[in-house]
Protein backbone atom coordinates (compact mmCIF):
# COMPACT_ATOMS: atom_id res chain seq x y z
CA UNK A 1 0.00 0.00 0.00
CA UNK A 2 2.80 2.42 0.59
CA UNK A 3 4.45 1.53 -2.21
CA UNK A 4 1.14 2.31 -4.52
CA UNK A 5 1.19 6.10 -2.95
CA UNK A 6 4.43 6.55 -3.23
CA UNK A 7 4.97 5.46 -6.80
CA UNK A 8 1.86 7.80 -7.50
CA UNK A 9 3.41 10.97 -5.64
CA UNK A 10 6.61 9.76 -8.00
CA UNK A 11 4.43 10.14 -11.41
CA UNK A 12 2.81 13.31 -10.25
CA UNK A 13 5.73 14.84 -10.09
CA UNK A 14 7.36 13.55 -13.22
CA UNK A 15 4.17 14.91 -14.76
CA UNK A 16 5.37 18.24 -13.09
CA UNK A 17 8.71 18.30 -14.53
CA UNK A 18 7.42 17.14 -18.01
CA UNK A 19 4.91 20.43 -17.69
CA UNK A 20 7.61 22.98 -16.42
CA UNK A 21 10.55 21.83 -19.26
CA UNK A 22 7.95 22.54 -21.59
CA UNK A 23 6.88 25.89 -20.27
CA UNK A 24 11.06 26.21 -20.48
CA UNK A 25 10.99 25.52 -24.17
CA UNK A 26 6.91 27.28 -25.45
CA UNK A 27 6.66 30.73 -23.53
CA UNK A 28 8.26 33.48 -24.92
CA UNK A 29 9.81 35.53 -22.30
CA UNK A 30 12.69 35.38 -19.85
CA UNK A 31 10.03 36.03 -16.84
CA UNK A 32 7.37 33.39 -17.93
CA UNK A 33 9.70 30.91 -18.35
CA UNK A 34 11.37 31.53 -15.20
CA UNK A 35 7.72 31.37 -13.71
CA UNK A 36 6.77 27.86 -14.98
CA UNK A 37 10.05 26.40 -14.58
CA UNK A 38 10.28 27.24 -10.91
CA UNK A 39 6.92 26.53 -9.68
CA UNK A 40 6.38 23.12 -11.57
CA UNK A 41 10.22 21.88 -11.40
CA UNK A 42 10.77 22.33 -7.43
CA UNK A 43 6.83 20.84 -7.28
CA UNK A 44 7.94 17.83 -9.44
CA UNK A 45 11.15 17.50 -7.60
CA UNK A 46 9.34 17.78 -3.87
CA UNK A 47 6.72 15.38 -4.98
CA UNK A 48 9.71 12.70 -5.94
CA UNK A 49 10.99 13.66 -2.74
CA UNK A 50 8.21 13.12 -1.15
CA UNK A 51 7.40 9.52 -2.90
CA UNK A 52 10.83 8.21 -2.13
CA UNK A 53 9.85 9.13 1.76
CA UNK A 54 6.40 7.78 1.79
CA UNK A 55 8.03 4.45 -0.32
CA UNK A 56 11.19 4.07 2.13
CA UNK A 57 9.39 5.02 5.82
CA UNK A 58 11.19 7.27 8.30
CA UNK A 59 14.84 5.54 7.67
CA UNK A 60 18.36 6.85 7.08
CA UNK A 61 16.79 7.30 3.29
CA UNK A 62 14.05 9.08 4.48
CA UNK A 63 15.59 11.62 6.62
CA UNK A 64 17.70 12.55 4.23
CA UNK A 65 14.35 13.27 1.80
CA UNK A 66 12.98 15.49 4.26
CA UNK A 67 15.96 17.21 4.57
CA UNK A 68 16.12 17.97 0.63
CA UNK A 69 12.55 19.15 0.89
CA UNK A 70 13.31 21.33 3.45
CA UNK A 71 16.24 22.73 1.64
CA UNK A 72 14.68 22.92 -2.05
CA UNK A 73 11.84 24.73 -0.86
CA UNK A 74 13.79 27.14 1.35
CA UNK A 75 16.18 27.89 -1.39
CA UNK A 76 14.61 28.01 -4.66
CA UNK A 77 12.30 31.06 -4.53
CA UNK A 78 15.61 33.09 -3.27
CA UNK A 79 17.53 31.97 -6.78
CA UNK A 80 14.44 32.59 -8.95
CA UNK A 81 13.89 36.42 -7.33
CA UNK A 82 17.79 36.34 -7.92
CA UNK A 83 17.49 35.35 -11.19
CA UNK A 84 14.72 37.79 -12.34
CA UNK A 85 16.44 40.74 -10.65
CA UNK A 86 19.74 40.01 -12.54
CA UNK A 87 17.51 39.76 -15.99
CA UNK A 88 15.57 42.90 -15.39
CA UNK A 89 19.14 44.77 -14.55
CA UNK A 90 20.84 42.85 -17.41
CA UNK A 91 18.50 45.15 -19.64
CA UNK A 92 15.60 42.00 -21.08
CA UNK A 93 13.20 43.47 -22.61
CA UNK A 94 9.43 42.05 -21.97
CA UNK A 95 7.08 40.57 -24.10
CA UNK A 96 5.46 42.75 -26.17
CA UNK A 97 2.43 41.67 -24.77
CA UNK A 98 2.97 42.27 -21.20
CA UNK A 99 0.71 44.51 -19.41
CA UNK A 100 2.33 46.20 -16.76
CA UNK A 101 6.00 46.27 -14.97
CA UNK A 102 5.89 47.74 -11.83
CA UNK A 103 9.91 46.95 -11.10
CA UNK A 104 10.74 49.63 -13.62
CA UNK A 105 8.60 52.35 -12.04
CA UNK A 106 10.43 51.59 -8.71
CA UNK A 107 13.26 51.24 -9.91
CA UNK A 108 12.99 54.82 -12.10
CA UNK A 109 11.26 56.89 -8.38
CA UNK A 110 14.57 55.23 -6.08
CA UNK A 111 16.88 56.78 -9.18
CA UNK A 112 15.36 60.13 -10.15
CA UNK B 1 35.60 36.59 -40.11
CA UNK B 2 32.05 35.78 -39.05
CA UNK B 3 31.51 33.30 -41.53
CA UNK B 4 35.21 31.50 -40.10
CA UNK B 5 33.64 31.78 -36.64
CA UNK B 6 30.43 30.36 -37.37
CA UNK B 7 31.99 27.87 -39.14
CA UNK B 8 34.15 26.49 -36.15
CA UNK B 9 31.15 26.46 -34.03
CA UNK B 10 29.21 24.40 -36.21
CA UNK B 11 32.46 22.15 -36.46
CA UNK B 12 32.60 22.11 -32.46
CA UNK B 13 29.43 20.99 -32.08
CA UNK B 14 29.71 17.95 -34.05
CA UNK B 15 32.39 16.98 -32.39
CA UNK B 16 30.83 17.27 -29.33
CA UNK B 17 27.50 15.36 -30.15
CA UNK B 18 30.65 13.14 -31.68
CA UNK B 19 31.89 12.37 -28.47
CA UNK B 20 28.33 12.27 -26.48
CA UNK B 21 27.08 9.41 -29.22
CA UNK B 22 30.46 7.32 -29.16
CA UNK B 23 30.43 7.84 -25.30
CA UNK B 24 26.76 5.92 -25.48
CA UNK B 25 27.39 3.09 -27.91
CA UNK B 26 30.65 2.13 -25.81
CA UNK B 27 28.71 1.87 -22.44
CA UNK B 28 25.32 0.24 -24.09
CA UNK B 29 27.85 -2.48 -26.23
CA UNK B 30 30.37 -3.03 -23.48
CA UNK B 31 28.30 -2.14 -21.18
CA UNK B 32 29.13 -1.59 -17.05
CA UNK B 33 27.21 -4.84 -15.71
CA UNK B 34 27.13 -2.89 -12.42
CA UNK B 35 24.93 -0.34 -14.20
CA UNK B 36 22.90 -2.88 -16.56
CA UNK B 37 21.74 -5.09 -12.91
CA UNK B 38 20.45 -1.74 -11.02
CA UNK B 39 17.60 -1.28 -13.60
CA UNK B 40 14.02 -1.82 -13.13
CA UNK B 41 11.11 -1.59 -15.21
CA UNK B 42 9.92 1.87 -13.20
CA UNK B 43 13.29 3.04 -13.71
CA UNK B 44 13.65 2.94 -17.26
CA UNK B 45 10.19 4.38 -17.96
CA UNK B 46 11.69 7.29 -15.31
CA UNK B 47 14.39 7.53 -17.05
CA UNK B 48 13.06 8.09 -20.42
CA UNK B 49 10.94 10.82 -19.46
CA UNK B 50 13.93 12.86 -17.08
CA UNK B 51 15.89 12.14 -20.89
CA UNK B 52 12.60 14.10 -22.51
CA UNK B 53 13.07 16.60 -19.76
CA UNK B 54 16.97 17.33 -20.12
CA UNK B 55 16.82 17.47 -23.70
CA UNK B 56 14.24 20.27 -23.52
CA UNK B 57 16.62 22.22 -21.37
CA UNK B 58 19.43 21.80 -23.28
CA UNK B 59 17.70 22.65 -26.57
CA UNK B 60 17.36 26.29 -24.28
CA UNK B 61 20.41 26.45 -23.66
CA UNK B 62 21.58 26.19 -26.76
CA UNK B 63 19.55 28.52 -28.28
CA UNK B 64 18.40 30.74 -25.81
CA UNK B 65 18.38 34.22 -26.94
CA UNK B 66 19.82 36.27 -23.86
CA UNK B 67 22.23 35.22 -21.19
CA UNK B 68 19.66 35.16 -18.85
CA UNK B 69 17.79 32.19 -20.57
CA UNK B 70 20.65 30.08 -20.26
CA UNK B 71 20.75 30.43 -16.52
CA UNK B 72 17.26 29.64 -16.12
CA UNK B 73 17.74 26.74 -17.85
CA UNK B 74 21.02 25.80 -15.94
CA UNK B 75 19.33 25.93 -12.62
CA UNK B 76 16.16 24.10 -13.85
CA UNK B 77 18.67 21.17 -15.14
CA UNK B 78 20.23 21.05 -11.24
CA UNK B 79 16.87 21.17 -10.04
CA UNK B 80 16.13 18.52 -12.44
CA UNK B 81 19.18 16.23 -11.39
CA UNK B 82 18.08 16.03 -7.70
CA UNK B 83 15.24 14.51 -8.91
CA UNK B 84 16.86 12.05 -11.11
CA UNK B 85 19.03 11.07 -7.68
CA UNK B 86 16.27 10.62 -5.46
CA UNK B 87 14.47 7.84 -7.84
CA UNK B 88 17.70 6.28 -8.63
CA UNK B 89 17.88 5.57 -4.64
CA UNK B 90 14.61 3.46 -4.52
CA UNK B 91 15.37 0.29 -6.88
CA UNK B 92 19.16 0.34 -5.54
CA UNK B 93 18.60 0.97 -1.96
CA UNK B 94 21.51 2.93 -1.37
CA UNK B 95 21.06 6.06 0.38
CA UNK B 96 23.68 7.84 -0.50
CA UNK B 97 22.00 9.02 -3.61
CA UNK B 98 20.53 11.35 -1.23
CA UNK B 99 23.25 12.77 0.17
CA UNK B 100 24.26 13.54 -3.65
CA UNK B 101 21.14 15.26 -4.10
CA UNK B 102 21.49 17.51 -0.99
CA UNK B 103 25.06 18.30 -2.32
CA UNK B 104 23.96 19.10 -5.66
CA UNK B 105 21.05 21.13 -4.20
CA UNK B 106 23.43 23.51 -2.74
CA UNK B 107 26.05 23.40 -5.45
CA UNK B 108 22.92 24.73 -7.97
CA UNK B 109 22.04 27.45 -5.26
CA UNK B 110 25.21 28.44 -5.04
CA UNK B 111 25.58 28.59 -9.30
CA UNK B 112 22.32 30.41 -9.50
CA UNK B 113 23.17 33.24 -7.15
CA UNK B 114 26.45 33.81 -8.35
CA UNK B 115 25.22 33.61 -12.61
CA UNK B 116 22.44 36.41 -11.03
CA UNK B 117 24.96 38.63 -9.48
CA UNK B 118 27.32 38.18 -13.21
CA UNK B 119 23.74 39.63 -15.06
CA UNK B 120 23.56 42.30 -12.59
CA UNK B 121 27.01 43.92 -13.67
CA UNK B 122 28.61 43.33 -10.47
CA UNK B 123 31.37 41.86 -9.26
CA UNK B 124 32.05 38.69 -7.11
CA UNK B 125 33.51 40.13 -3.74
CA UNK B 126 30.62 43.40 -3.86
Amino acid sequence: MNEIIGYSFIVIGMLFDIFGCLGLLRLPDVYNRLQATTKCVTLGTCGILFGTLVIKGFSGTGIKAILCILFLILTSPVSAHALSRGAHISGVKLWDKSVCDKYEEDRSVHSS
Amino acid sequence: MMKMLSKYKYLRWFLGLLVITSALVFITAFGFSSLLEWQSPFLSHCFFVLMICFSLCLFRIMRGPTPADRAVAVDTLGILIVGFCAILSIPTGRDWYLDIAIAWALQSFIGALALAKYLEGRGFDE
